[in-house]
């Protein structure tokens, strides 16, 4: 058993970055995240790591760029205005294939929103966001643990494929204080060496880190089509999900993030009940789990997606499932959060709907 | 009789750059720097977006190619985590002093131990010859057709005379590539803002007055006599700051 510590999410992140070998961060202060930079100022002197408070989270991006060019394990975080103002970089980043964390603790939006925490980035992380045919590796941890475990996974998913990844939390999972065990970095996968380093060319033919494709003239074409074959890969390797009660259950819960460990506490209350209610939530969002929603839908009457925005992540729950089932729909944004009790009501009402009494489909 | 030879530190590359254009001057100058300071296997240098995009064509050393503005911040991380290793950035007008104007300011005034070679050729080169935040007042552009001034545009922003007033700054020259003089005193500047670099001096920017005569539709010679007779005006040419 590793020491245990009680930390917020916020701190236990960068605590896991640090633990990782994270050598490298650049952010602006933005609240629900405050604690990331706050936390790595103190903590990236202490190890010989590098910490810049950014002009921008522009400025922060693109200094993420440049020291994963130069082959440090970076990182930076902030939260949803921020992760607009990162896009572009993000994008230079997928586009040049650099390893590297984004974190975005997400809040109220559009706009400045508000501070509550929130799921209305879902889209931006999943689909895109900057331009171009990109995708990014999208973690969705449920609990400071999973945060901790899964941002020291995210180093060596970033090296392995030589893609960014973004840790999408939100304001709840940032803010919130319980107790983390610590366990010592050991990488998960045989990292390849790092070949594209900038270090000057010293002994070797002198390297370029680009984005700009134009000659030959279908340069970008081709491209394009390895990052797609790169993301065909991790679509086949990197689909992670986790199941709670789903084998006999009627209606199983989809939800991701800390919306699903409060839809876990409502299964629970359901089950006393004697209704039969699992719960599925991805741990990647892309590559989505597409694999174990269609098996679960198959299996059960009914789908209930639970998300802290209007539907977004009810999307991909749609198109993974092939309409295997119903699914019905719980969530608002700008802050509001689903509560165990407003869950179960929700699934009172489902069980006593014509829909529940057909039965399978 | 000395014999005048290309750098190695230029490679035996066809210039994409128009007859007459500044940059190629200021590749020449920036690589026989490198060459005579013996740092070209520890030299990583940032490309910007704008008609110098393609300088890891011409530059043999590394080089990495960053989004419109961004090459002070992109080489802050890249100089963070290397510190023994010479990091420098090429920008123009555009990049350096509109779009990127806090990556700027803030790389300046952190003291980044950079060196930025800017090239003020008052103009959008690559774009097809639009406003540059320093164009001349007057100066007609694709994009103030009636010259500059005459609808809201604002004077020409001087980048030298903005960072003077910055703490964090060591050093900061104005010059240009119009005669065989400023040449050389441009490369002397462009020496010691890398000799600063070595020695941990801190931020050292030289600007540069490049003619760009495609985009300005004149002559090459008539290019010359512009950055003479009128950027030479605007932008004074001397010591901004040097804190040696
Ligand atoms: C975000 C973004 N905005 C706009 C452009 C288009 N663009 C390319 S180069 C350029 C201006 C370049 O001018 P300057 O920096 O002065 O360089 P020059 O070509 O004159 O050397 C612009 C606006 C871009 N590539 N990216
Ligand atoms: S457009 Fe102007 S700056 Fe660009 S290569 Fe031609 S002369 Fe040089
Ligand atoms: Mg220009």
């Amino acid at each position: 058993m590793g020491k245990k510590i009680l930390l917020k999410g916020n701190e236990v992140m960068s605590e896991a970055a640090i633990q990782a070998g994270c050598r490298f961060f650049a952010g602006y202060p933005i609240t629900p995240q405050n604690e990331v930079p706050e936390y790595m100022s103190r903590r990236m002197p202490q190890v010989g790591g590098v910490f810049v408070q950014a002009e921008s989270e522009i400025a922060a991006i693109n200094m993420v760029f440049g020291a994963s060019a130069a082959g440090a394990r970076c990182m930076t975080s902030s939260s949803s205005p921020g992760i607009s103002l990162k896009q572009e970089g993000i994008s230079y980043i997928a586009g040049a294939e650099l390893p590297c964390l984004i974190a975005n603790m997400q809040r109220g939006g559009p706009g400045l929103g508000n501070i509550r925490a929130s799921q209305a980035d879902y889209f931006q992380a999943v689909k895109g966001g900057g331009h171009g045919d990109y995708r990014l590796i999208v973690l969705a941890p449920a609990s400071t643990q999973e945060l901790y475990n899964l941002t020291m996974n995210a180093f060596d998913w970033a090296d392995y494929y030589r893609n960014p990844v973004l840790m999408l939390g939100d304001g709840i999972l940032g803010q919130m204080t319980e107790p983390v065990e610590i366990l010592p970095y050991e990488p998960i996968l045989d990292l390849p060496e790092k070949d594209f380093i900038l270090d000057g060319c010293k002994g070797r033919d002198p390297r370029v880190v680009k984005t700009l494709v134009l000659r030959p003239a279908e340069g970008l074409v081709d491209h394009n089509e390895h990052l797609q074959k790169k993301y065909r890969r991790i679509e086949s390797e990197l689909s992670l999900c986790d199941e709670y009660r789903v084998e006999d259950a009627d209606i199983v819960i989809a939800a991701y993030g800390i919306t699903s460990r409060i839809a876990k506490g409502a299964v629970r209350m359901a089950r006393e009940k004697g209704m039969k209610v699992g719960l599925i939530r991805p741990i990647t969002l892309w590559p989505f789990p597409k694999e174990s929603f269609k098996k679960v839908a198959y299996d059960t009457s009914q789908i209930l997606v639970v998300e802290m925005s209007h539907g977004q992540f009810i999307e991909d729950v749609k198109l993974a499932i092939e309409a295997a089932c119903p699914v019905e729909f719980l969530g608002k944004g700008g802050g509001w959060y689903p509560t165990e009790e407003i869950i179960l009501e929700k699934i009172e009402s489902m069980i006593t709907s014509p829909v529940a009494a057909k039965g399978r489909v | 009789m000395q014999t005048l030879k290309r750098t190695e530190v230029l490679k035996d590359a066809l210039t994409h750059y128009c007859p007459g254009c500044g940059h190629g001057i200021i590749h020449r100058l920036v690589a026989e720097v490198i060459e005579e300071l013996g740092i070209r296997e520890i030299t990583i240098g940032t490309a910007p977006v704008g008609c110098a995009v393609l300088l890891y064509d011409y530059f043999n050393c590394d080089i990495i190619e960053c989004s419109h503005g961004r090459p002070p911040a992109v080489a802050t991380g890249i100089k963070r985590i290397h510190p023994d290793k010479i990091v420098f950035t090429y920008q123009g007008d555009g990049d350096l002093a509109a779009i990127g104007t806090a990556e700027t300011i803030h790389a300046a005034n952190r003291g980044e131990n950079i060196t930025v070679i800017f090239v003020n050729n008052a103009i959008y080169g690559m774009t097809g010859g639009q406003m540059a935040p320093t164009t001349l007042t007057g100066m007609v552009s694709t994009t103030s057709r009636d010259g500059r001034g005459q609808h809201g545009e604002g004077p020409p922003l001087k980048v030298c005379e903005l960072l003077s007033s910055l703490d964090g700054v060591y050093y900061l020259e104005r010059t240009a590539v119009s005669t065989p003089k400023d040449v050389n005193s441009t490369k002397r500047a462009i020496k010691k803002a890398f000799q600063n670099q070595i020695d941990g001096k801190g931020f050292s920017l030289v600007e540069v007055l490049s003619m760009c005569p495609t985009d300005w539709k004149v002559s090459t010679a008539k290019a010359v006599d512009f950055v003479n007779n009128d950027m030479k005006e605007v932008f004074p040419l001397g010591v901004y700051k040097d804190k040696s």
